[in-house]
């Protein structure tokens, strides 16, 4: 792995909270990860893990409130971005980092053509006239492979099927040429064959221009095949890193055990039961002591209600949250690999 | 990878494919676009454009004074001579509705205008900022909202406007347009709060943030339009009312009075003799619904115009 002077994106012990007083709820509890260019980091954990959280407040479009950050550093190329000039912020914006959404069709205006949103940026940040912007804007739709870009580029959104909306959605968030994308969740909302056409496409970008592209995710299958190294965030922390190959062969931690296992495999028999991790994630205003995951694990003995494990180096760039992740790498139980995750 | 299967549809179902796409497209010619093609739209519009010829050239529409009274006259039924008939006071029915389309309109949209005006830039603000700023302006406007209308206006026009003093034509009518505006407003801001809070709440919002969109931008462009369809309605709706408003305040002889002639004078005047004149009220109130009616029209051909989803 790069050790860099500096990542293109660097988020270090990043804490934030919502609410006051006793409903307080630690949703990052000291989140760290980074990016370079050209690379795919993806982060994956259930809803509420704070991987969402993260990427809005890198970007700085956190509501605050009710957000509020308590501690931490975001920094792109170095700067410090964190109590920054919101002025410079925004500058930052569209132009260096850019972020795509879950659903297109909420996060698309829909009282303007597709072309006019790409269109605004061209316009607005470029100082194009309205007709060299709309002809860029048809360029762009072009290029994230819509076809008869020169028609679409009139259309509204609802116009749009799910997948030419993410489409747009890129298109809109590229126009740019930003040198990160957050990717937050893209292909949740869309059926499965689109979901692969979607991901490819964001391969293909990121290859192309060679900008960093953080993943957000749930979908175990979505991140197998794009990403250079994965992320495993739980209870608002990392508990997990290293690369895919890694962490699909080895995982050193019970829970991203519990979460490939917890996918149904296409060798399974008919009508086997589902492996689900047994319980739900904790309250965030309520955190178990110790290891958040303890009273999940099958595993858990006296020492992780006690002491929080910290994210520690097991090897090969390789860090797990566990007290016994040196025993969960060493084991080598009936894993699945990282082809047969994918195929499901 | 194309997604043909998914690209061939819609394209399929497109209307008319309009060959340049470099063709200026935006929010408001695209709505001026659907608008053009709109029957009710064209309704709506030649009978506001009547209406406004009247209101300023009633003398077009007839050469009959209407302050004249022909006593003689009084109460008599539409005919030959006056053909909307005559009032209690042997005022022509016609003349006088024409001459007050003027006084009507002024205060009926002026009021509104007001009104949506205030109550939209306030919502928008607390709505958007949210905070003490929203608290302070709702608390603000629960103060006005919480004054009764008819007594309001009666402190306020009396207190500007001591009884037993001729006031010229316009102030008077300036005077119960504020009036108006100041009670009203807090209902305007209140829905344009509401929608707001929910547009601020959108994904678009949170993406146009993401994108660099500056507070001023996010605010103008891409939540304003987002909550133009209820004031439209509201406003279209209230335009009627404040007609009547206006009407109700005369009655109590703190609004319009003689020599200004209003619609809702003029219902207000013979009232009490319905069963006898029926007349001399039947004619201003059509005229009032034909004018509401209108700008209902209007309203709504608007808001559809303005919804890419309805096209």
């Amino acid at each position: 792995m790069t050790v860099a002077a500096s990542h293109l994106l660097e988020v270090e012990d990043l804490h934030v909270e919502f609410g006051q007083g006793r409903d307080t709820a630690s949703v990052l509890n000291g989140v760290g990860y980074h990016v370079d260019e050209g690379e795919t980091l993806a982060v994956l954990g259930e809803s509420g893990s704070g991987k969402s959280v993260t990427a809005q407040t890198v970007m700085g479009i956190l509501d605050t409130p009710p957000g509020r950050i308590t501690g931490g550093s975001v920094r792109f190329r170095g700067e410090e971005l964190l109590g920054a000039d919101p002025e410079r912020r925004r500058m930052l914006r569209g132009e260096s980092m850019a972020m795509i959404f879950q659903d297109a069709l909420s996060a698309l205006n829909p009282v303007y053509s597709v072309g006019f949103q790409i269109a605004e940026q061209f316009r607005f940040r470029r100082g194009m006239s309205r007709k060299d912007a709309m002809a860029r804007a048809a360029e762009m739709l072009d290029l994230v492979r819509i076809p008869n870009a020169k028609q679409r580029v009139r259309e509204y959104p609802h116009q749009f099927s799910g997948g030419m909306r993410q489409r747009a959605m890129i298109a809109m968030s590229l126009a740019l040429d930003p040198e990160l994308l957050i990717a937050d969740e893209p292909t949740t909302a869309l059926d499965v064959t689109v979901q692969a056409q979607i991901m490819e496409l964001l391969d293909e970008l990121r290859r192309e221009r060679g900008m960093g592209l953080i993943l957000i995710t749930h979908d175990l299958g979505v991140v197998a095949e794009v990403a250079d190294r994965i992320a495993v965030m739980y209870a608002g922390r990392i508990v997990e890193h290293t690369d895919a190959a890694t962490l699909y062969a080895h995982p050193g931690h019970p829970y991203t055990r519990g979460l490939m296992d917890s996918v149904p495999r296409v060798d399974d028999v008919a009508g086997a039961a589902l492996r689900p991790i047994p319980g739900l994630p904790p309250s965030l205003s309520a955190i178990p002591p110790g290891c958040p995951f303890h009273p999940r694990c099958a595993h858990a003995e006296d020492v992780c209600a006690a002491e929080v494990p910290l994210l520690r180096e097991l090897g090969g760039d390789h860090q797990a949250a566990c007290h016994f992740a040196e025993r969960f790498v060493a084991e080598d139980p009936d894993r699945p690999t990282t082809h047969e995750v994918v195929s499901r | 990878m194309t997604e043909p299967l998914l690209a061939a549809r819609p394209a399929d179902t497109e209307p008319e494919p309009e060959p340049d796409a470099a063709e200026v497209s935006g929010l408001w010619t695209d709505a001026w676009r659907q608008l053009r093609r709109r029957p009710l739209f064209w309704v709506a519009s030649v009978i506001i454009l009547v209406l406004l010829v009247m209101a300023f050239f009633p003398s077009l529409f007839t050469s009959i004074d209407p302050r004249a009274t022909d006593l003689a006259g009084s109460g008599s039924e539409p005919g030959p001579d006056a053909i909307f008939g005559r009032d209690l006071q042997g005022h022509d029915v016609f003349a006088r509705a024409v001459y007050g389309a003027g006084p009507t309109l002024a205060v009926g949209v002026l009021a509104t205008l007001g009104t949506v005006l205030v109550g939209a830039l306030a919502g928008l603000l607390g709505g958007f900022r949210g905070g003490w700023q929203d608290s302070l302006l709702s608390r603000f406007a629960e103060i006005f909202a919480g004054l009764p209308f008819v007594l309001g206006g009666i402190v306020i026009l009396t207190t500007f406007n001591p009884p037993g003093q001729p006031v010229p034509e316009s102030r008077l009518i300036f005077q119960v347009v504020t009036t108006i505006t100041v009670l009203s407003w807090p209902i305007a801001m209140r829905i344009m709060r509401a929608a707001t809070i929910t547009a601020k709440q959108q994904d678009y919002v949170k993406a146009a943030r993401a994108l660099g969109a500056g507070p001023l931008r996010i605010v103008f462009r891409h939540i304003l339009p987002n909550t133009l369809a209820p004031v439209l309605v509201y406003a279209t709706i209230q335009l009627g009312a404040f007609i009547g408003a206006e009407a109700t305040l005369s009655f109590l002889g703190i609004g319009l009075k003689d020599p200004v002639v209003s619609w809702g004078v003029m219902i207000a005047e013979s009232q009490d003799r319905v069963a006898q004149i029926p007349h001399a009220i039947l004619f201003p109130a059509g005229f009032l619904v034909v004018t509401v009616l209108a700008f209902v029209m209007l309203g709504d051909a608007v808001r559809d115009a303005l919804d890419p989803r309805g096209r």
